[in-house]
């Protein structure tokens, strides 16, 4: 149960790794291409790391619940 | 006006020590006054000698109990470092890093400040099954000059927290860790408020100084940046609001962070404490809601009619879960942190075999301390990232819940 427990917190972590990077990479193209909007993107890219993260966050706390 | 004039000569006393506290600091300034190498073979000695004291002060519950013969026969059973987690096995053989971190992450009736010194904090327990209020200090349960805990009126004493003895059902009210730091952030929170509001009233149209230029700019990006960005026309109505929640899920996060004694209780990383903060919010979302919003919920302008019966469930179950993932993610991000912090700490002890191998303690210290540093650093960013997020994504709630739409812009 433990070692399920572990991959779960192992996948969620790969999944918001996967979605934060994705994030975070598309906002720096976004940066470069155009560097007057780099407070909005900013922005709208904590708030949306925030949302996957909140997803993993889940993920990780059920697999602690699972390991009783 | 007699307050007034008495807090007026207060004040500037106070202010005057803030001065020279900070002009202490800057004279000071430590990063100035090492080089590079100076601070290398400064770090590698504090490691060494951090390691040192916390392997010794592993072996020290060893040595008080030497009247236990068992003890001294076999070696093997030397206790762990932190005591209170183990109280109730106080012979098991290894270190135990999942319990020591549960022990800290959990809420408990004493404050833990430093080897077998603890704070005692107020019981007041409701027993459901005998109808009847129980009330002590939690130092009546610890042995007079002994190790272990005592029953108290059909009470004990387990990993810090007060349990029942015949099971019956109770309601704890106590004044717990988790309470006290909480109580001790709203004092910092009402000096530091009271301060910048008596600056305000007093320097009418001056330059904002002292705490006021600290606070200023913090009130000012919670109520510009994040309120009337998201929420819109009468975003003041709810500034207030936003502005206490993001200074009481900061003042708490960085209290969590302080690693000794009035710190150090996880606070903001504690289920109930995030659940009053989401109820909160859903309050604020729902009970100022503007007609569009529910009308949006229950009856989807422009939508088949038989599609309502799939979406308007959904709409429903978004009203809580809003919150509950705002609750959530405050509470998995700061206890994710204090898990982290406490298991790289706790590798000085795993490497160090319990205080047996002085030189895998200072091994493991030399591994821990840079790792501590940085992951410490990260959550200094993460105690302001995640009230940044709560209030963000609190306004932005809000700010959905009090659109209004003209019939012309139906989507």
């Amino acid at each position: 149960m433990t070692a399920i427990a572990a991959i779960g917190c192992g996948l969620s972590a790969l999944g918001a790794g996967i979605g934060i990077g994705m994030i975070g990479g598309k906002a720096m193209e976004g940066i470069a291409r155009q560097p007057e909007a780099s407070g909005e993107i900013r922005g709208a890219m904590i708030i949306m790391a925030a949302l996957v993260e909140g997803a993993a966050l889940i993920a990780i706390i059920f697999s602690f619940l699972s390991k009783g | 006006m007699i307050l007034g004039l008495n807090l007026d000569k207060i004040i500037p006393k106070i202010k005057i020590k803030f001065l020279t506290f900070a002009a202490l600091f800057s004279k000071i300034n430590i990063l100035k006054a090492f080089s590079m190498v100076n601070r290398l073979i400064f770090s590698f000695l504090f490691s060494v000698i951090f390691s040192f004291f916390a392997s010794a002060s592993s072996e020290a519950p060893n040595a008080s109990s030497s009247d236990d013969t068992t003890a001294k026969a076999k070696p093997s059973s030397h206790s762990e470092a932190n005591r209170p987690a183990t109280s109730h096995d106080a012979h098991s053989k290894t270190f135990d890093p999942v319990g020591l971190i549960m022990h800290h992450i959990a809420d408990a009736n004493e404050f833990h400040v430093l080897g077998h010194t603890s704070m005692p904090l107020p019981v007041i327990i409701y027993n459901k099954d005998k109808k009847n209020w129980f009330t002590t200090m939690s130092s009546a349960f610890h042995a007079y000059h002994g190790e272990g805990t005592v029953d108290v009126h059909g009470y004990k004493m387990e990993q810090s927290r007060i349990h029942p003895l015949d099971g019956s059902q109770i309601i704890d009210f106590s004044i717990t860790k988790n309470v006290f730091g909480m109580l001790l952030g709203l004092i910092l929170l009402l000096i530091v408020f009271f301060l910048v509001s008596r600056a305000y009233s007093n320097r009418v149209n001056e330059v904002p100084k002292g705490f006021q230029s600290l606070m200023e700019p913090l009130i000012q990006f919670v109520a510009h940046d994040i309120a009337k960005e998201n929420i819109g026309k009468n975003y003041l109505k709810f500034v207030p609001f936003l502005v206490c929640i993001f200074f009481f899920i900061l003042i708490n996060n960085l209290l969590g962070l302080i690693p000794i004694f009035p710190g150090s209780a996880n606070i903001s990383g504690n289920i109930s404490f995030t659940f009053a903060l989401g109820f909160l919010a859903f309050i604020m979302i729902n009970v100022f809601a503007k007609k569009d919003y529910w009308g949006h919920i229950f009856v989807m302008p422009g939508v088949p009619k038989a599609l309502l019966l799939i979406l308007t469930p959904i709409e429903v179950m978004g009203i809580f879960i809003k919150p509950i993932a705002l609750m959530l993610r405050l509470f998995g991000n700061i206890t994710g942190g204090h898990i982290a912090i406490l298991s790289i700490a706790s590798m000085v002890f795993i490497l160090g075999n319990v205080g047996k191998s002085i030189g895998g303690s200072i091994g493991g210290g030399i591994i821990a301390i840079p790792l501590l540093i940085f992951v410490n650093a990260m959550e200094l960013f993460v105690a302001f990232l995640q009230a940044y997020v709560f209030t963000l994504l609190t306004s932005i709630f809000i700010g959905i819940a009090q659109e209004e739409h003209s019939h012309a812009d139906h989507h």
